[in-house]
């Protein structure tokens, strides 16, 4: 199987061309930009956070399939966890795209882009979403 | 008799990386064996400080350097002495835009760009214009991607201070017709400025003829190494404008208190130089000047008739830009709806480098209405079997995400 064929499969294709919880969330209590300055990827991702917990998560912008499936598949898997679990998921899904780790099994369908460890041009398409969640979780910890 | 295979066996980098379809010289070009061995040549034969040492070794080091001087010189059809080493186009445009826009642009004066510029030929200015309460105004391109040159006339007045223009657009590879419009713009009292960035390393440029100014250039992108570039400058203008870096080199007598210039070019090149990337620069310039430019340009330009030709072939695929004799060999595009950085992926798997994104210019992709685009671009070491190997690529690509366009 080609890298081509191993990363831009069903699952990546179906959630960049129609993505998940895509569109502004009214009254966030966070709201973060992304920007990949090379590529010109834009994300702004919006939480709702309630009690600790992320009660809601949506996202705008455009990119790539890469960007744009890994900003679809997060925002769904880190809906209903605690601030600190969806810091975990960060730190997972990092060592899977960057430091080339097998895929945790908590990172559910996002086990589809493991394949862009091997694509170093296309790292930062995959993390855009996922610094801009980081950053996020901090403005919320300042905050409260 | 040009011969872009023999020319390919000059540049190591194609040996080292057999296969490579190298289509990004609009971002750098590959460098030849006559660059990289003239710059070792340089750090094992002849390094120590320029212009200062009073023994043989310093001599033969500023000899090396002023005889680069001279190549760029006659690469740009002026005089040596109007050739400022810089560290490339990006500088070179700074060095006008503080050094000669803090001075003369006040409140209410414009600085005319176009739509089609790189951001170094518009950011700079912005800065400029921050400071004096200039303004920036810009040249709309048609639907072909050429400057609308009723809105030029249109656009240029009594407030016009600069008119800021690129030679060759990095995107759509559009020539413009500069030698007019600088005439044009001087009539009305305008300083010209031309970002030659992408057109010094592909046509033939004679600096006088364009009724410039300034002419900005990067070495990097001409075959040279990256760190060296020149800021020509016209003789009357140089000679008023005050320094841009202060420090040693650029002075003649200095006091606690005050400090009296060096002539031009040493005024502008302060500070000990990226000497032996100028001489790099100046081997790149005697290269490309025993091939000739006319040589150049005319295999750029059949290139890119050919590969406009042929890329016709794949259906769904967008081209931008003008045709004609006004084009350079760069092509952006998009394949369907699939993402410029998809398609890219999918090229490199197949060996075939393209550069993808904005380019450097968003206010022209926000003019094409896209967020991104892909760009192949030409240069001497380029084959027709290359734009061969862009097309099957291309109809490769299309195939694989053919649910998906």
């Amino acid at each position: 199987m080609s890298l081509l064929e191993e990363l831009y499969r069903e699952t990546i294709m179906q959630h960049a061309q129609r993505p998940h919880n895509f569109g502004p969330l009214e009254a966030p209590t966070v709201r973060v930009g992304g920007h990949n300055p090379s590529c010109g990827d834009q994300i702004e991702l919006y939480l709702k956070v309630e009690d600790g917990r992320i009660a809601e998560a949506r996202f705008t912008g455009h990119g790539c399939a890469i960007s744009q499936s890994s900003a679809s598949m997060m925002t769904d898997l880190i809906r209903g966890r605690t601030l600190a679990e969806a810091l975990e998921l960060h730190r997972k899904f990092k060592a899977m795209v960057v430091e080339a780790e097998l895929p945790d099994p908590a990172l559910g369908d996002l086990a589809a882009l493991a394949g862009v460890a091997k694509l170093p041009a296309r790292v930062k398409c995959a993390t855009l979403a996922w610094n801009a969640l980081e950053q996020a979780i901090g403005q919320v910890g300042e905050a409260s | 008799m040009f011969d872009p295979e023999a020319v390919k066996r000059d540049f190591p980098v194609f040996a080292a990386n057999p296969g490579l379809v190298f289509l990004d010289s609009a971002a750098s070009s590959q460098k030849p064996r006559a660059v990289t061995r003239a710059m070792t040549r340089y750090y094992e034969h002849d390094h120590a400080n320029v212009h200062r040492g009073a023994y043989g070794l310093s001599v033969r080091a500023t000899e090396a350097y002023e005889t680069a001087r001279g190549r760029m010189a006659r690469f740009l059809g002026a005089e040596a002495d109007e050739i400022v080493f810089v560290r490339n186009a990006t500088e070179a445009l700074n060095l006008v835009a503080y050094a000669w826009g803090l001075a003369h642009l006040n409140e209410g004066d414009e600085v005319l760009v176009s739509e089609m510029e790189h951001h170094a030929n518009l950011v700079p200015w912005q800065l400029a214009a921050a400071r004096t309460g200039a303004r920036i105004k810009a040249v709309p391109l048609t639907a072909e991607g050429r400057l609308d040159l009723d809105a030029f006339e249109a656009l240029l007045s009594e407030r016009t201070r600069v008119f800021a223009i690129t030679q060759m657009s990095n995107v759509l590879g559009t020539v413009n017709p500069v030698a007019e419009l600088a005439a044009a713009a001087r009539e009305r009292g305008a300083l010209v400025v031309v970002d030659g960035a992408q057109a010094a390393p592909h046509l033939p440029v004679r600096v006088r003829e364009l009724n410039a100014d300034f002419y900005a250039l990067s070495g990097h992108k001409m075959l040279g190494p990256t760190g060296a570039g020149v800021l020509w400058g016209r003789r009357e203008v140089l000679a008023d404008l005050p320094p841009f870096l202060g420090g040693g080199s650029m002075i003649e007598e200095v006091t606690i208190e005050r400090s009296s210039y060096a002539p031009p070019p040493q005024r502008f090149e302060a500070g000990t130089p990226a000497i032996a990337e100028a001489i790099g620069l100046g081997a790149a310039a005697d290269y490309l000047m025993r091939l000739s430019m006319e040589n150049v340009w005319a295999h750029d330009r059949a290139l890119l008739e050919y590969a406009l030709e042929r890329l016709a072939e794949v259906p769904e695929l967008r081209l931008y830009g003008p045709h004609g004799a006004d084009r350079g060999g760069v092509i952006a595009f998009n394949l369907g709806r699939l993402h410029p950085h998809d398609l890219a992926t999918a090229l490199d798997e197949r060996g075939v480098a393209v550069r993808t994104g904005h380019h450097c210019a968003q206010p022209l992709h926000r003019r094409l209405g896209v967020a991104a685009t892909a760009r192949a671009s030409f240069y001497v070491y380029n084959t027709p079997t290359d734009v061969d190997r862009l097309v099957e690529a291309l109809l490769e690509a299309r195939e694989f995400f053919s649910g998906w366009l």
